[in-house]
């Protein structure tokens, strides 16, 4: 069985993100970029399951600017066998939306012809949440978004998934895509001996334009601002002088 | 690559033999990393950094002497280097509480000039530098934290790195990856200042023995987004004087780089007396002062960081070499205080000790002392350098700013026009842990409340750092007796370091009615105070998990 994992660079999780002064987007230049936290626990999936003698092969690939590689780099020192590079802007400000990406990854897909395609559910840049579903619809394939636990015996691919108010257990024919979600697994490190073995594994480059698709954004972001200050607390100190001042701001 | 057995509870770890090997991708170890490769291709080097990436730990002014990477990277212009903004104007201020006055440009010795200088951003000129390393075959390896030295008898044969997944308690945890051990020829330490394997390096070959004691400042900065109407590319301003007052040395430094950001730093020698007094809130504080809030004004704070600086010069610059290995830079102390520049004599001796490895791995030597590198630094000219200044700083100490301008500017003087000085070589006297005073001879300091717009407290400033640390990890700030903080920091000096740490990671709490020690690891930015300041030098500073840290941005 053969798996593919769609990773994305994104801004890191520690970061302060900050709006560029002329509020077009945030600010990616000089900021620290790593591997989109819901990705990294589906390269990690991919390989227990191939550690569990499920799967036989786990592909990853990227969408982006060509340092994206880091995050291939990153994924084959966590024990993905190969990677592919699409090299689809030369500035990390532009955006590839997910219909964009999506199609990329069912040309990959269709060359590729993997069992399960497991990816984040979304990425923590733009929590967008979309990619995955519209790869499925594009491929025809079943689908199961957030998956907080992975089970597959005999071409079926049992999920549980994470909603409102409990879990949800679904079957899904494979091929397949599942979206993973933050209960799923708790990622490994990339040692630094896997780090060194992982920059001899194979990476192919390839560009947007190898697949033939017209990756033109379809949206216009009119504005990016800050979200408003929160106003400063303020500590009271009885219930009484609490009911007070809920009184006062006309919320009681 | 080879297994090789381990001392303590954990797995075989492996082990990769490299010709030299170097911790920490600042300044100077990437200048030894690129001459070793532009000396001789086919040596193998590699290049261990603990931040998450390059540049994500450094923090640094920096107004850049060009030096060293002159004759580094002599075509860095053409090679696209983050050099920018030249310093085309160069104020010095001396600050009372509302006024300032312009201390004249002409009286200065020509080494304080800054002409021909540059306003840069270290991190990004790192990140640069590791390119440049990379693309002659140097092997980077960020978020790789060199934990511990590999032995060979009485030499230093390598180190350990990358060592994750230990339980808070020091047990192994289910993701846990032994480390590996990197050996080398040679190996170069560029850790910056107070690196903990300097540090042990420096005890067990006994490196300081004789000299005076090093010396060292808190460093904080600030990035700043300003009104572009305000902003004067390439103008650089230092000042002296309030709030510091005679409370400790110190003072601030300004400097407007590209993208209408200004660099607001302040600096406070550690070796104040007064145990309330918090650099911090001097920092906070100092930007209200006319000269600067107006600047500021509108303006936006984008980031934060803060870091330790060896200021002890000539008379306390160890020994620079031992078997096995060489300091680099700011894990000797090559900072030049009156210049208020380091980058340059970090990168010269990268590049000294580089030539000084390559000479003896082509003669087939390994393991012992590259005293070649010793006599260049030495002789040369980051020898020439911190010689002049040598009695700036004890004169600092000993008379306080203003006084210490004049004299240290006339001792400048005579070293430049006529190569001595009157003073002869001023010592430094003690360390600055053993300058902290008791706290009944001090009276305590009420420092203004932060506003939100140009102050702010320190835990919101701290998440400007970006900073993080795994929290099931062992704390990496190591007390040699637990009961200290409170028995005796507490009782004798109000338990400075909850003022001290620019980053908040020490409290002191009640519980109970009891007074208990709170290390905050996880606020950690890797200034290395703690492990200076401490007045009962009861805090070790060790490497936390590799890639942990402040996440700089073009600090």
């Amino acid at each position: 069985m053969k798996i593919l994992v769609p990773v994305k660079r994104v801004i890191d999780y520690n970061v302060k993100v900050r709006v560029k002064a002329d509020e077009s987007s945030v600010e990616l230049a000089n900021v620290k970029m790593s591997i989109n936290p819901f990705d990294e626990i589906a390269v990690e999936e991919a390989i227990r399951l191939k550690e569990k003698g499920v799967a036989s092969e786990v592909v990853v690939v990227t969408i982006g600017v060509k340092k994206s590689e880091d995050v291939l780099r990153t994924a084959l020192a966590m024990g993905a066998d190969r990677a592919i590079l699409i090299e689809a802007a030369d500035d990390v400000h532009t955006d590839i939306e997910p219909l964009a990406v999506a199609k990329l990854l069912a040309k990959v897909a269709e060359a590729e012809a993997p069992d399960l395609i497991l990816a984040g559910k979304q990425a923590i840049d733009n929590d967008m949440n979309a990619t995955g579903q519209m790869l499925g619809a594009l491929l025809g394939w079943g689908q199961a978004t957030s998956a907080s636990a992975l089970d597959i015996t005999d071409g079926v691919a049992r999920v549980t998934r994470e909603v409102d108010g409990g879990l949800q257990v679904v079957d899904v024919n494979m091929p397949a895509i599942v979206t993973c979600d933050l209960r799923l697994n708790e990622p490994r490190y990339a040692s630094l001996p896997n780090i060194m073995k992982a920059k001899k594994k194979p990476l192919t480059a390839t560009t947007a334009a190898d697949y033939g698709v017209d990756i033109t954004p379809r949206l216009t972001v009119v504005k990016t601002v800050e979200p408003a200050a929160r106003a400063a607390g303020e500590i009271v100190g009885s219930v009484e002088e609490l009911k007070a001042k809920l009184k006062e701001a006309g919320v009681v | 690559m080879s297994q090789t057995s381990n001392e303590t509870d954990a797995p075989l770890r492996e082990s990769m033999d490299y010709d030299v090997v170097i911790v920490g991708a600042g300044p100077s170890g990437l200048s030894a990393a690129i001459r070793l490769k532009q000396l001789d291709p086919s040596l193998e080097v590699v290049v261990l950094e603990k931040g998450s990436e390059v540049g994500a730990h450094i923090l640094s002014g920096a107004v850049l002497d060009p030096i060293g990477l002159d004759r580094l990277i002599p075509d860095w212009k053409e090679k696209s280097a983050p050099i920018k903004t030249a310093v085309t104007e160069d104020h010095f201020l001396f600050l009372t509480d509302k006024r300032s006055v312009r201390i004249p440009n002409w009286p200065m010795p020509k080494l304080m000039s800054n002409h021909g200088n540059y306003i840069v951003s270290m991190g990004n000129l790192c990140r640069w530098l590791a390119e440049q390393a990379e693309e002659l075959g140097v092997e980077i390896f960020p978020g790789m934290a060199a934990s511990e030295l590999v032995m060979e008898g009485d030499r230093v044969a390598g180190v350990v790195a990358g060592e994750f997944g230990r339980e808070a308690d020091g047990s192994i945890g289910a993701n846990y990856e032994a480390g590996m051990e990197l050996r080398g020829k040679y190996v170069l330490l560029g850790e910056g200042v107070r690196g903990s394997l300097s540090k042990v390096v420096m005890e067990k070959f006994n490196l300081s023995d004789g000299l005076d004691p090093q010396k060292f400042g808190l460093g904080m900065k600030e990035i700043w987004e300003i009104d572009p109407a305000k902003h004067k590319e390439g103008t650089v301003q230092h000042t002296m004087g309030w709030p510091l007052g005679s409370n400790a040395g110190g003072g601030s430094f300004l400097y407007h780089i590209e993208n209408n950001q200004v660099y607001v730093g302040f600096v406070v020698h550690l070796n104040y007396k007064n145990p309330y007094l918090s650099p911090y809130m001097e920092f906070q504080r100092f930007k209200h002062h006319p000269v600067v809030a107006d600047l500021l004004e509108g303006g936006k704070r984008v980031a934060y960081g803060a870091r330790a600086i060896s200021e002890g010069g000539l008379q306390s610059l160890p020994k620079l070499t031992f078997p096995g290995g060489a300091l680099l830079g700011c894990s000797a102390g090559m900072v030049n205080v009156p210049r208020i520049k380091g980058n340059h004599n970090a990168m010269l001796s990268g590049i000294a000790a580089a030539e000084a490895a390559a000479v003896a791995i082509s003669e087939g030597r390994e393991g012992d002392e590259l005293s070649d590198y010793e006599i260049a630094v030495r002789d040369g000219d980051i020898g020439d350098d911190l010689k002049k200044v040598r009695n700036v700083k004890p004169l600092w100490a000993k008379w306080g700013a203003l006084a210490s301008t004049v004299l240290g500017g006339f001792d400048m003087w005579t070293n430049f026009l006529f190569g001595l000085s009157v003073f002869g070589t001023l010592k430094h006297g003690e360390n600055d842990a053993q300058a902290i005073g008791e706290a009944k001879d001090y009276a305590e300091i009420t420092y203004p409340k932060p506003d939100g717009i140009l102050s702010f407290d320190r835990l919101t400033n701290v998440s400007f750092a970006a900073t993080n640390h795994e929290e099931s990890q062992p704390c990496h700030l190591k007390l040699a007796d637990p009961s200290v903080p409170i028995t005796v920091n507490l009782a004798k000096y109000a338990e400075p370091a909850q003022r001290y740490c620019p980053a908040g990671v020490y409290e002191v709490v009640e519980k109970a009615g009891v007074p208990e020690f709170v290390i905050n690891f996880q606020n950690c930015v890797h200034c290395k105070t703690c492990d200076i300041k401490d007045p009962s030098q009861n805090i070790t500073w060790t490497t936390p998990q590799g890639g942990d840290g402040p996440n700089y941005p073009n600090m």
